[in-house]
């Protein structure tokens, strides 16, 4: 046993959110990182093929929508033409830009980066192909698994064909389809349905159950849905694809259900009806990991598995599949490795869905409270009454906080409405702080924004809210 | 060749002690037998002699830390001495713990426990574990029965060893500051029950060392009558009085009448006939049904006869309230008996009618049994017995007879009970159930 091998206190398998995270964090803090990822730069799916290309084109979409609205304000723009190459290398600017970014940090921070993929060979043995050629055996204390989640596909969807799009090869932009049907009212499909239909595709979307983004209250989704109603073809709810099939003139899809011909043929066909963890990771079983229900990693509070010696985070270790879910679930593994008594154990984890309108919530939602037969009070305050709302011709908006009639503690926060990403950020925060209605209604906020919004719901909490005369029921 | 000195068998039962002092230090000349340390186990501070000898090259423990049967406590230079019990290790070994080195509490229930720790690898201090949830589970999930309290200050409870949800809260909403959970934990170390919390028990052994074990969470009926019966058991000194009364007549009366008390929808039961009887005896001696407010040093008497029948349930024990017993005649507590029970069984029971009682009575008798003591139900002061009734032989009129006797038992809260007002009450209970014509002459 002459050979020898390379030691690292901690691996980090996956350079998502997740993963470069948890490895900068832990560099920061001391650790000799080492950090494999099968791409050039740390930025996984979040970055080369999820969040942020989307946004990127979410953006390019909003614009035109602007452009349009315009005409009601007396500002007429001619019909856009759209350079596809153009439109597809800023997204990928936009892209190369943040993953190199990442690339300089983590040399600034000496983290020792593979690009290459991973197999454990124990648990405290990798070992390591590297995208160059070779590969190597890698011994470490500790190991994070970060390898995150990829698109689910239907069965009977024709896998190779060219027109059957998944949510990374819908953000290669190939071309624009004159017609294209999204399977799944998610926020995966909704987003990028609502980027075609700007670049000048007609989309429909099909979901099973009963309506749009299903789990979200309906209140918010109905802000959403009224405009996708005018923006979509069609949108066709309790309804089923039992087939598909290639023909020359594109792909026809077979219906079951309410609101639907039983059968259409769309030029491409975009799958979005959820993302698998993976958790098929090579040599897995010669560790004490063990995977559960849906693919997941069973991870405890610190996200530790049932082998001490290795963490999941992010996708792979369970729902919610969000970026910031995974970069927290990072840090909070790192600090764990590090012997500080911590656990992640968010009060509010937001939800965003970033089409136009946005929807975002966190904390308890309606749904959740009914299901659990929790009493609480909804405040809602509607747009129509925000001055900030009228000035950008966007009324379509609802700001609703759910509070705890005991305590008057906020409990959930839900905003429909332009730029309602960025505004749960203060929702977030008053569940995590555990702040009351008072509290929020107590706190100045900026004159004339979108944020007043959600002060304006909590005083209609206590009926006196000065935008919205809805006086307390004696 | 470096050596390492671990911690020997030091007794039975003895598997761990905390580090009182050390004796030596790097580059220390130590003998066998010479003492290095002193452990402070639960039985006794111990001096712990070295098996090795040679110059210490590193103390690989702290003064405070705990530590375990055949931790490696530090490692000598041998100079060719006694080193057959240490195995060899590498220099990666030698790794310093940190400072923080607690032991790991209960290991993960999925993780099984290593019984001996690798020495050829050089370990890490094992994170605090607590029990891998499954997958997702509880991360998306709103606020729900969540502590109030901001990250930072969940943080600092963390970092102190304080359950969150034990803390009470003295902000708006009952939110919780960083020195609501400094004055909680300053409350637990200087042994005060802390407000909220019950008094922490000693930690477990590892059962699982033994044999197979499996761990079910506590219903929430388990957990209260859990928690009331330790408040009780602690706050209450109390005493329990033994009597027998002969129930031979009462029998007799009892079964003629049964078909009355069935009519009305309820089953004459020697419990239903006790109602009665307490009911009348709480008047005659009205401290039974009283509660001592320590605080203000006063005793409230209750001027109403609720009384609580413990009903066992296949979800624990739970004891619904009869109200107004000293009101209502023996077949109406039959019937309401036997509603109240059939409620408790079928989870109806609500929350007030397990309320407002000012004495509890405790039937055991379809069981069996002889005799027991029951835990007085605070804020209660005094709760009866009944065993099960047994035909016995009793001298009666110059010869053995055989009588029906029913076993009584009497907890009481000897704050406000003295012995003999127990006895002179247990001896009226037992008089009027034997002679039933008493109630209506004295009570």
């Amino acid at each position: 046993m002459s050979e020898q091998t390379p030691e690292t206190q901690l691996v980090v398998i996956g350079a998502g959110p997740g993963g470069y995270a948890a490895a900068f964090l832990a560099a920061d803090m001391g650790m000799q990182v080492t950090l494999v990822d099968p791409e050039v730069n740390p930025g996984g799916v979040c970055l080369y093929r999820g969040c942020i290309p989307s946004k990127a084109l979410l953006h390019v979409a909003k614009l035109v929508a602007e452009s349009h609205l315009a005409a009601e304000w007396g500002i007429k723009y001619a019909e856009p033409k759209i350079d596809l190459e153009k439109l597809r290398g800023w997204k990928n600017s936009v892209v190369s830009k943040l993953t190199g970014g990442l690339g300089l940090l983590s040399k600034q921070r000496s983290v020792r980066y593979v690009q290459g993929t991973a197999g454990f060979l124990d648990s405290h043995t990798l070992s390591v192909k590297s995208k160059a050629g070779g590969e190597e055996k890698l011994s470490f204390e500790h190991a994070i698994i970060a390898t995150g989640s990829r698109p689910a596909m239907i069965p009977g969807a024709p896998e190779k064909s060219a027109r059957v799009l998944d949510s990374t090869s819908a953000l290669d932009l190939a071309n624009v389809p004159k017609t294209l049907l999204v399977v799944g009212g998610g926020y995966i499909g909704l987003e990028l349905g609502t980027v075609y239909t700007a670049l000048g595709t007609k989309v429909s979307v099909v979901e099973m159950t009963d309506g749009l983004m299903p789990g979200a209250d309906r209140d918010l989704v109905n802000v959403l849905a009224k405009r996708l109603e005018k923006e979509f073809q069609s949108v066709m709810l309790k309804t089923k694809v039992v087939e598909m099939k290639e023909t020359e003139k594109g792909i026809r899809v077979k219906f079951e259900g309410e609101s639907a011909a039983s059968s259409q043929t769309y030029d491409k066909v975009l799958i979005s009806t959820g993302r698998k963890p993976n958790s098929a990771i090579p040599g897995l079983e010669k560790t004490k990991v063990v995977v559960g229900s849906g693919g997941f990693i069973q991870v405890n509070l610190q996200r530790q598995t049932a082998d001490p010696s290795i963490y999941a985070i992010g996708d792979v270790a369970g729902e919610p599949m969000l970026a910031h879910k995974a970069s927290h679930e990072g840090r909070a593994a790192v600090e764990a490795i590090a012997g500080h008594k911590v656990a992640f154990e968010p009060r509010a984890i937001p939800a965003v869905i970033f089409t136009d309108p946005e929807i975002a919530w966190c904390g308890l939602t309606e749904t959740q409270a009914q299901t659990e037969n929790r009493p609480v009070k909804v405040a809602k305050f509607p747009w129509a009454a925000s001055g900030r709302a009228l000035t950008l011709g966007r009324t379509d908006g609802l700001t609703k906080l759910l509070i705890d009639p005991a305590t008057e503690r906020v409990l959930g926060v839900g905003i429909a409405g332009v730029g309602a990403g960025d505004l749960i950020a203060e929702g977030v925060l008053a569940i995590e702080m555990a702040a009351l209605a008072s509290d929020v209604e107590l706190t100045i906020h900026p004159h004339p924004t979108l944020s007043e919004t959600v002060m304006q719901a909590a005083e209609v909490f206590f009926g006196t809210s000065t935008d919205f005369y809805r006086p307390k029921k004696k | 060749m470096a050596t390492e000195f671990r911690l020997p068998e030091l007794g039975e039962n003895i598997q761990a002690g905390d580090v009182v002092k050390l004796l030596i230090s790097p580059g220390d000349k130590v003998n066998q037998d010479q003492a290095v340390l002193e452990l402070e186990t639960d039985k006794a501070t111990i001096e712990v002699p070295s098996s090795v000898s040679g110059t210490v090259k590193q103390v690989l423990v702290k003064t405070g830390e705990k530590l375990k049967i055949g931790q490696v406590i530090f490692t000598v230079e041998s100079s060719g001495a006694t080193a057959a019990v240490a195995p060899p290790s590498t220099t990666s070994a030698a790794a310093e713990p940190q400072s923080n080195a607690a032991p790991a509490p209960a290991p993960a229930k999925a993780a099984p426990i290593k019984a001996e720790e690798n020495a050829a690898t050089a370990r890490a201090v094992a994170p605090p574990v607590e029990n891998p949830v499954s997958a997702g589970e509880g991360s998306p999930a709103g606020p729900s029965g969540l502590a109030p309290a901001a990250p930072s200050v969940r943080r600092v409870a963390r970092e102190t060893g304080v359950d969150i949800n034990l803390v009470p809260g003295t902000g708006p909403g009952g939110r919780i500051s960083a020195e609501d959970v400094m004055h909680y934990a300053r409350d637990i170390i200087r042994g005060k029950p802390a407000a909220g919390g019950a008094p922490s028990a000693a930690p477990l052994p590892d059962f699982r060392k033994w044999g197979e074990v499996e761990a079910q969470p506590m219903s929430n009926i388990r957990r209260k009558t859990a928690e009331h019966l330790a408040q009780a058991w602690s706050n209450i000194p109390q005493v329990t009085q033994y009597d027998k009364a002969d129930i031979t007549e009462l029998e007799e009366l009892r079964k003629r009448y049964a078909s009355r008390a069935e009519k009305a929808g309820g089953k004459l039961t020697v419990t239903a006939i006790a109602l009665k009887v307490v009911a009348a005896a709480l008047q005659v001696f009205p401290q039974f049904a009283a509660s001592v407010d320590a605080a203000r040093n006063e005793i409230v008497y209750k001027k109403y006869s609720h009384i609580g029948v413990a009903v066992d349930t296949d979800r624990g024990l739970l004891v619904p309230v009869v109200r107004d017993v000293a009101k209502k005649n023996i077949i109406q507590l039959s019937s309401e008996l036997a509603q109240l029970a059939e409620k408790a069984r079928n989870k109806k029971l609500g929350l007030e009618e397990m309320e407002g009682g000012v004495f509890t009575i405790t039937n055991l008798g379809g069981i069996g049994g002889t005799a027991f003591s029951p835990i007085v139900n605070y804020p209660e002061v005094a709760i009866l017995g009944l065993s099960r009734s047994q035909k016995e032989p009793v001298y009666l009129d110059g010869q053995f007879a055989p009588r029906l006797m029913l076993p009584l038992s009497l907890s009481y809260d000897h704050r406000l009970i003295d012995g003999a007002d127990a006895a002179r009450f247990l001896r009226w209970v037992a008089e009027a159930i034997e002679q039933p014509f008493l109630l209506p002459l004295q009570g």
